[in-house]
């Protein structure tokens, strides 16, 4: 762990700090619904499905699938350069909602759509854990 | 009894590009008043006819670019009674277009200028850096998604995992819009090349490599629109607007509803054909935006020139190219022209020239009615025009 983190940091705000709390605490925490029973993510104030606000946070598995990704053969910036080639996945949570995240994997080329993942938390920073996933096949 | 207003487009205009980069330089306010004038010299206009403004751009801020009709407006010394910055990225001139036709059908304009310029060549201002981290960008930045290119190599890894689409069908889309562009003096790309080259080149995000991906250039362009009634009294040559749609859907590219699925072009092109009347049978020459060759095979998927899945097989055997039977982005598009951030622009122009019979080596013979389909953000916004000349 290091508090030289150079890469970009996310600008919590009241909105999302329960969800980079949770990471911090090793938690994957998304929004539910108690309204139409969806999660949905990123979190916002009103459901982006039934737009109540009646609404939780509801820790999740942490557990999905891969509904598409990329590998970055170019960085996004010079932070990046010494990860290329890396991978960017949107996973499909098992509760639901997609997120962005990155797969840490030794072999970048066996990355398919519809592999198996879970959650594994980098604790990039003292105050800063970056919820990433792992494939269940590696 | 009065007819009712008809709102036309009279002035398309632009500036020189020479290797990307505006000949001559100049700041983005310049190159900007240098395509407006263009345009309103190619209407038979003057400057002070302008009483719309219609503006979205990159450039200016923090500074004067978050007022940007406020700053344009001054800058070119005219006092606008009606104005409009929407800005949902490339697509935003499409929607300008019938934005600026309602304005001028209601009467609350006689003379709309829309405009747009970039110098973020000459700046080598782009990067694939992305955005600040804050509000919905922080779910995207943190995990170094090159931008925008990440977003749609996800979509078109979706897109061959659903439908069977292959490297190669998105790679004919990159030689058939370079054919184009060797017809195009003004091009920045003009020497021809084959699948192979597009296979073989860097690769940037898979599955898109560098000649799956547009262009960064400068570029300046302008449109501008009136009543019918006064096109006719200055002896401008109308292009007549024959339906317009728009929607957005989402911008962090985690928030598409369906990746593979182009939804906001789906309804704005709908209601634009609704608007029109005409089935796809109809259209003469489809200028579609293309910052990577997987927009536009969604895009025609979107439009309903070919359905859902099947655009890989409608684009094979070099079926837009020059000669082909589907005319597509015959400037050279913003993978072989130019592509100065926004270039919903440029989309516009050509399809004016094309409809007037003004585009030289490129002219597609008989051009009556043709659709311009810009799309903005990471497949976020879409806006469709229908344009004809008769």
């Amino acid at each position: 762990m290091s508090d030289t983190y150079e890469k970009p940091r996310p600008v919590i705000d009241d909105g999302t700090r329960p969800f980079w709390d949770a990471a911090r605490e090793h938690r994957l925490s998304i929004p539910h619904c108690r309204s139409c029973g969806q999660s949905h993510f990123y979190p916002r104030e009103l459901c982006p499905h039934c737009h109540s606000d009646d609404l939780e946070w509801s820790d999740v598995s942490g557990k999905g699938e891969i509904y598409s990704f990329t590998v970055a053969r170019k960085p996004a910036g010079p932070v990046f350069a010494d990860d290329v080639p890396y991978v960017i996945a949107m996973i499909a949570l098992d509760e639901g909602p997609r997120m962005l995240t990155n797969i840490v994997t030794p072999d970048v080329e066996q990355v398919a759509i519809g592999d198996r993942v879970t959650v594994r938390y980098d604790d990039v920073a003292p105050d800063l854990t970056l919820p990433k996933f792992t494939l269940d096949k590696d | 009894m009065t007819m009712a207003r008809e709102a036309v487009i009279v002035g398309a205009g632009d500036v020189p590009l020479e290797d990307g980069k505006v000949v001559g330089g100049g700041s983005v306010l310049q190159v900007q008043a240098r395509a407006a004038k263009a345009a309103l010299d190619d209407a038979r206009l003057s400057m002070g006819d302008v009483d719309g403004l219609l503006v979205a751009g990159l450039w200016g801020v923090p500074g004067p670019g978050i007022l940007p009709s406020v700053t344009l407006g001054e800058y070119l010394g005219i006092i606008p009674r009606f104005a409009d910055t929407t800005n949902i990225g490339g697509s935003a001139f499409e929607a300008h277009v019938a934005h600026a036709a309602m304005a001028i059908e209601k009467g609350y304009c006689d003379v709309a200028l829309i405009v747009y310029g970039s110098t973020q060549r000459s700046e080598r201002s782009r990067t694939l850096g992305g955005r600040p981290s804050v509000l919905t960008m922080q779910f995207e930045n943190v995990w170094g998604i090159p931008q925008p290119v990440g977003g749609y190599a996800m979509a078109a890894r979706r897109h061959m995992h659903e439908f069977g689409t292959t490297e190669e069908q998105l790679a004919e889309i990159a030689v058939a819009t370079r054919a184009w562009a060797s017809l195009n003096p003004a091009a920045t790309m003009r020497d021809l090349i084959t699948i192979d080259d597009v296979m073989t080149s860097t690769p940037i995000a898979d599955p898109l490599k560098r000649l799956d991906c547009c262009l960064v250039t400068d570029g300046a362009g302008a449109i501008v629109m009136t009543t019918a009634e006064n096109a006719r009294a200055h002896g401008a040559k109308a292009i007549h607007l024959r339906g317009y749609g728009e929607a957005h859907t989402h911008w962090s590219i985690g928030a598409m509803p369906d990746l593979p699925r182009l939804t906001a072009a789906e309804i704005a092109s709908r209601n634009a054909f609704e608007m029109a009347g005409i089935s796809h049978d109809a259209v003469d020459i489809v200028e579609c935006y293309d910052s990577f060759t997987i927009t536009v095979l969604m895009t025609l998927e979107a439009l309903g020139f070919c359905k859902p899945g099947e655009g890989g097989a409608f684009v094979a055997g070099q079926r837009t190219a020059p000669g082909g039977a589907f005319p597509l982005n015959t400037n050279g598009g913003g993978l072989s022209y130019c592509h100065p951030g926004m270039y919903g622009m440029f989309l516009l122009i050509e399809a004016v020239r094309q409809l007037r019979g003004e585009a030289g080596d490129r002219q597609v013979s008989g051009v009556n009615t043709a659709l311009v389909h810009g799309t903005g953000g990471t497949l976020s916004s879409g806006a469709t025009v229908i344009l004809a000349n008769n």
